[in-house]
């Protein structure tokens, strides 16, 4: 036996097929006629990034070249996903260095914590996100690309309100 | 000046031929760029813009991606009709062309040029005939593809196509009573001014069968298998109906075919009911050869063109009204589309049908003359015809959702199966 259907009577004015089809066309056709359209022709024209935006990495260095990373393990350390690969090593004045400085971009989460860990402001994320590889080692960045990178690196707060409110 | 005859007959509708196929295919790459360019503006997005200048190199760029794809062939498909089904899609929307006239007549030094491929004295009753072909294509290619929904596609297809075409020539009947003949440059004339010869309307028929223009518009719609009509596709039930197994370039000739036959319904509504070639408001294109082979009108080459360029305008913008309404509404449930095309439409033309012979009795015993006045009291009758039929479609449970008597328990799905 079949069930009774509950019908809700609904007013001709919402209803109509002649009118709401009548107005359908009139909107495509309002929409059709703008010269107000959406695309972003994204390569020619790109985002503009906050500056927080937490993207790939970059190592800062001293004015004379080198790294400025003291090899002191706190970002391996805090690093929530194991990304990085640290081996310490220390020169002739008993200074350490990273002997052997690695991320692993494709594993990164980019939660930024080990720019706000680093004592010396080495490693820093980037505003930067057009990453494209043909191989999965290539995604591990040393310590020699992270210093050839070259975008602007991630702000940890924003100039104009330094608490964040 | 005569029409051409002999060896010269012959050359100029092979070059017809030749010409009108290359435009049509032209006219169908054009129409895809144009679609995705429509509908993207409608969206607000800017449409294809990467591929040449304002995107209009992407259609090569589709072409040649569909040249290049593998072929696919399920193992469940019929081979033979597999192959054969796209075939069938393209062929009649294009061999439909032969009977359209797209421009005034063309003076040579051997005799006058028509610029239509065939006028054969069938004239709009082979444009009908082969109208249904375009049902094999689609059943056809939903049977052999050997997969459940393209077979459910391919008998939606079928089934819609077959309960439009009734409405579909019915809608044209009107147009038999008032112009007495089916030749499509006869049609065109009749739409035209003339000082001499025969009497004509003087009018598009537009205005004198207003309301067959719409019943034959919606059943072109349904007979092109596009939205609001496009349950043989249906996407979200059937992937893509008919042509789910096709891939690379029998896809693709299914696509050629409906645009083809989007454009081949656009101009028959243009020859038919929008004065075909005919410039409006200038008499000088009023170009007419008669039966016997006398030429009323002075044709010249520029007058071709002219005529040529209006016709095109006139078929591009109801292609655009075609893609308009494709982007607008939304898809049919299917008892709905039964019920609109046993339930309405068919008895509606038949009332046109009934009234319109009615009123022409009473205006020949009245004793006006077919001339601008014929056509001004049928242009009264058809606009209160118009009235009612939207007052009556406003308040029509048909097509209501919600409404009562529009679901009553699965019943109307039975009845539409059967349809």
């Amino acid at each position: 036996m079949p069930g009774e259907v509950k019908v809700v009577e609904r007013p001709r004015a919402e209803s109509s097929y002649v009118r709401a089809a009548a107005k359908g066309m009139s909107i495509t056709m309002r929409h059709l006629l703008s010269p107000n359209k959406k695309t972003q022709q994204y390569p020619d024209e790109k985002w503009e990034l906050a500056p927080r935006t937490r993207g790939t990495h970059r190592m800062a260095v001293h004015e004379d070249g080198r790294a400025k990373c003291v090899a002191c393990g706190l970002c391996p350390t805090v690093c929530p996903v194991n990304c990085i690969k640290l081996v310490p090593a220390e020169d002739e004045s008993g200074e350490r260095y990273a002997a052997i400085y690695e991320i692993d971009e494709f594993r990164c989460i980019f939660c930024g914590y080990c720019q706000e860990v680093c004592p010396v402001e080495a490693i820093h994320l980037g505003v930067h996100y057009e990453n494209a590889e043909y191989s999965r080692e290539r995604w591990v960045y040393d310590l020699e690309r992270l210093v050839e990178q070259e975008h602007d690196v991630t702000a940890l707060w924003d100039p104009q309100d330094p608490a964040s409110q | 000046m005569n029409p051409v005859t002999g060896g010269a007959f012959v050359l100029a509708t092979v070059g017809k031929v030749v010409l009108f196929f290359s435009v049509l295919m032209l006219a169908v790459m054009l129409a895809t760029i144009f679609e995705r360019k429509v509908c993207g503006f409608m969206q607000d997005r800017s449409g294809p813009n990467r591929v040449g200048p304002w995107g209009l190199l992407q259609v090569i760029a589709d072409g040649l991606k569909n040249l290049l794809k593998e072929e696919t062939m399920p193992a469940q498909a019929v081979r033979p009709f597999f192959l054969l089904a796209p075939v069938l899609g393209i062929l009649p929307a294009t061999i439909l062309f032969a009977v359209i006239p797209f421009a005034s007549p063309l003076p040579t030094q051997w005799g006058l040029v028509e610029m239509i491929v065939a006028d054969v004295p069938i004239g709009f009753l082979y444009v009908l005939a082969i109208g249904s072909i375009g049902v094999y294509g689609v059943a056809m290619g939903g049977w052999a593809s050997g997969s459940k929904y393209s077979l459910l596609g391919g008998l939606r297809g079928s089934a819609q196509m077959v309960s439009y075409e009734v409405a579909l020539a019915l809608s044209l009947v009107p147009l038999i009573l008032l112009t007495g003949d089916v030749r499509a440059p006869e049609i065109v004339s009749m739409q035209q001014t003339f000082t001499a010869g025969p009497a004509t309307y003087a009018t598009w028929f537009m205005f004198p069968l207003l309301v067959g223009l719409f019943f034959f518009f919606v059943s072109g719609l349904a007979e092109t298998n596009r939205l609001p009509f496009d349950l043989p596709e249906a996407e979200a039930e059937l992937i893509t109906g008919y042509h789910t197994e096709y891939s690379a370039m029998k896809f693709s000739m299914f696509m050629i075919g409906e645009f083809a036959h989007v454009i081949t319904v656009a101009a028959l509504v243009t020859v038919f009911f929008l004065g075909g070639w005919d410039i409006p408001f200038w008499q000088g294109d009023n170009i007419r050869v008669l039966s016997d082979g006398t030429v009323i009108g002075e044709p010249t080459w520029w007058k071709t063109l002219l005529t040529l360029g209006a016709f095109g305008v006139k078929t591009s913008l109801l292609v655009l009204v075609f893609v308009w309404i494709r982007w607008t509404l939304p898809r049919f449930r299917y008892d709905q589309l039964m019920d609109l095309g046993w339930k309405f439409m068919l008895e509606a033309v038949t009332v046109y049908i009934l009234v319109i012979a009615f009123v022409i009795l009473g205006i020949e015993a009245v004793g006006i003359p077919a001339g601008g006045w014929y056509a001004f009291v049928l242009f009264l009758v058809n606009l209160a015809l118009a009235g009612v039929l939207f007052f009556a479609m406003d308040r029509g449970t048909l097509i209501r959702g919600g409404a009562k008597g529009a679901r009553p328990g699965g019943g109307d799905a039975a009845e539409g199966q059967g349809g």
